[in-house]
């Protein structure tokens, strides 16, 4: 029976390890993947998505209301920021890293300024559930369906929509895309807008279990950021094992080691993963279908 | 045939295609410039001349990002990762070494070459696993903030290496200024005049020795790479190579810039490897112009003396004001603000020169 308990917690840490880095990293992923841009302001729009929920959480809002509200938030901003900042750069990807960057700074810095070095949170909804002499917090496991459920809806957006074909038309070829009438100017924005909001849903999932300060974007970011190079640049043959493979190493790594060794092991891993497979699981998988 | 004399044929060493500023009159002002430093101590006081040499300490950083970054084309993000181990580095040798004996230079060489040791070890697998531009740029990035959650942590007295404690997020402090053996008493380079005189001689010696490099062969292929990696690799060159030996010099020098602060302050944390301190050095080579050490070096002195005067009058907007120059340099002037205005120059002082011609 001891076993039985053993195995379940290693299977709830797993799952958590994965919410976590598909969550932290799938908004990432999208704007990389469709547009060659990495998003160094991502854990802003944790930030933002954090924020919002949580301010909206406490004024009454109730709480799957409040992450929603967080995703739109930063889906918005994520929009008003493509068009002023990244649409110009377009043709020099390597500068809009520098570009997101500064736009990080100029974030993290003015919530310092505006309101504070910390903000009250919520509190985690939902209590707790024992399976032998463990317990479980039962927010987690909803946060695990969280993470299922997202990669399921963006499944189903980027295969069974409109917008969904024209986006996959306009990271193929975009020049042909545009000359069949597809405004790729728009398609990009609400690219990016749509990886802006999934940033801030992260944010607003993760709001009620963590503490709300200027810096929290960095605790996602190292995450997210390994999530997506060892996936490589496609969110559901990339991310998606990825975070599976991550999971379970950051899971033994924490249980055995605690959370440092378990952050730690994460980056060797990947260190030494790109090192095997260069363009990613997801180049990987792509190689061997071809 | 006249042969040329020492001179010029060392200048020639200095001057090339991959270096902006040529010729006598860029000479000339350079050693006025070098003058005015030397002089400067003349006339200030020892405690402000000591202050200053904090500006300098940045400096070395910041060239061996132009090197890795605007000469390499390698979007290293994570130099502080590199500053941060030689910095722990000269704080744990130096404190259980001491500082007698010149043991604080075997320090100071240490860190700078385990910064090195550390650099190379990272580059081989980024470069032979043939990793491309943004994802270099994040892996180092995350390399830097892993290894600030590292030290923060180790806070607790089982964090020791044989004397010196590591203190967490407190930082690690009191270990000796870097001291030089010297005939009738050891000179302890304090903040102050002697280690303002050391720092700028390191510093004319890295600039001249970078643009010794960058303008030799090795730097020719260096921007060859750059310009185009799969030319460059047809043409028979090793990029991985190339890359990973700039990788290492440039870190190196983020290294030195690690020790040298270290011991200017006796304090180093954790800090100075987290998300901010990764961005200041960018900001500062990417506003000079990173393309050129000269423009890096005028850029990065600016842009910090700009820093800290608004530090001084709106503590807290300096950081704002950082990231807004950041976004506006990409967005309005990719080459660098410094570099535009050196170019700019340039073109007016050539074209008057021709126009006194005709």
């Amino acid at each position: 029976m001891t076993l039985v308990y053993t195995l379940f917690s290693f299977l709830y840490q797993t799952g958590d390890a994965f919410a976590f880095l598909v969550l932290s990293a799938c908004g990432l992923a999208i704007i990389f993947g469709m547009m060659g841009v990495i998003n160094l302001a991502h854990g802003e729009f944790i930030l933002c998505g954090a924020y919002v929920c949580s301010a909206s959480a406490r004024a009454g809002l109730p709480l799957p209301l409040a992450i929603l509200a967080g995703a739109v938030a930063a889906g918005l901003v994520g929009m008003v920021i493509e068009r002023i900042i990244i649409r110009p750069l377009y043709d020099r990807p390597l500068d809009t890293i520098v570009a997101t960057w500064g736009v990080s700074m100029i974030v993290t810095q003015s919530t310092l300024i505006i309101l504070g070095s910390a903000m009250p949170g919520t509190g985690t909804p939902f209590g707790s559930f024992a399976v032998g002499p463990y317990s479980y917090s039962v927010y987690r496991v909803v946060l695990m369906a969280a993470a299922v459920a997202t990669l399921g809806v963006l499944w189903l957006g980027f295969t069974k929509t409109r917008f969904g074909i024209l986006a996959r038309a306009t990271i193929q070829v975009p020049h042909i895309a545009q000359a069949l009438g597809v405004n790729t100017g728009l398609i990009y924005s609400l690219t990016f807008g749509l990886g802006a909001a999934l940033a801030g849903l992260a944010g607003g999932l993760y709001a009620p279990t963590m503490t709300l300060v200027p810096t929290m974007g960095s605790a996602f970011v190292v995450e997210a950021f390994v999530t997506v190079v060892v996936g490589g640049a496609d969110i559901f043959l990339g991310t998606a094992p990825a975070a599976l493979v991550l999971g379970a190493a950051k899971a033994a790594l924490t249980s055995w080691q605690g959370q440092l060794a378990g952050q730690i092991g994460l980056l060797v891993a990947v260190i030494i993963v790109i090192r095997i497979l260069p363009r990613g699981i997801s180049g990987w998988i792509l190689r061997e279908r071809a | 045939m006249l042969r040329p004399n020492p001179l010029s044929r060392a200048i020639a060493l200095l001057e090339g295609p991959q270096t902006q500023g040529r010729g006598t009159p860029f000479w000339a002002s350079f050693a006025v410039v070098v003058a005015i430093a030397c002089a400067y101590p003349l006339f200030a006081d020892g405690y402000d001349v000591g202050n200053n040499v904090y500006f300098f300490n940045w400096t070395f950083m910041a060239l061996g990002l132009s090197l890795i970054w605007g000469y390499g084309g390698t979007l290293s993000f994570g130099q502080t990762a590199f500053f941060g181990v030689a910095g722990y580095s000269y704080g744990v040798i130096s404190i259980n070494l001491g500082d007698a004996y010149g043991l604080t230079l075997f320090a100071l060489f240490a860190s700078v070459a385990a910064a090195a040791l550390f650099a190379a070890l990272l580059g081989y697998f980024l470069f032979f696993g043939r990793i491309s531009g943004v994802f270099l740029g994040i892996v180092t990035l995350s390399v830097t903030l892993v290894l600030e959650r590292f030290m923060a942590q180790t806070a607790g007295p089982e964090w020791r290496v044989g004397l010196a404690r590591l203190n967490g997020y407190n930082g690690m402090g009191s270990m000796p200024s870097l001291t030089v053996p010297w005939f009738g008493g050891d000179i302890v380079l304090f903040p102050d005049v002697q280690l303002y005189y050391f720092t700028l001689a390191l510093l004319v010696v890295s600039y001249l020795g970078l643009r010794i490099l960058v303008n030799s062969r090795f730097g020719n292929v260096l921007v060859a790479i750059r310009e185009n990696p799969q030319r460059a690799e047809m043409l028979g060159y090793d990029i991985r190579v190339y890359q990973l030996v700039t990788f290492v010099i440039g870190s190196a020098f983020a290294g030195l810039s690690g020790v040298l602060y270290t011991s200017w302050g006796n304090y180093i944390t954790p800090a100075s490897m987290n998300m901010t301190a990764a961005a200041l050095p960018i900001v500062w080579v990417a506003v000079g112009g990173r393309s050129d050490l000269t423009t890096t070096l005028i850029g990065t002195l600016v842009v910090l003396a700009g820093f800290q005067a608004l530090t001084i009058h709106g503590s807290q907007y300096a950081l704002v004001v950082m990231g807004v120059l950041l976004v506006l340099t990409v967005l309005i002037a990719p080459r660098g603000l410094i570099f535009g205005l050196g170019t700019f120059l340039a073109k007016c002082f050539h074209h008057k020169t021709t126009a006194g011609r005709e």
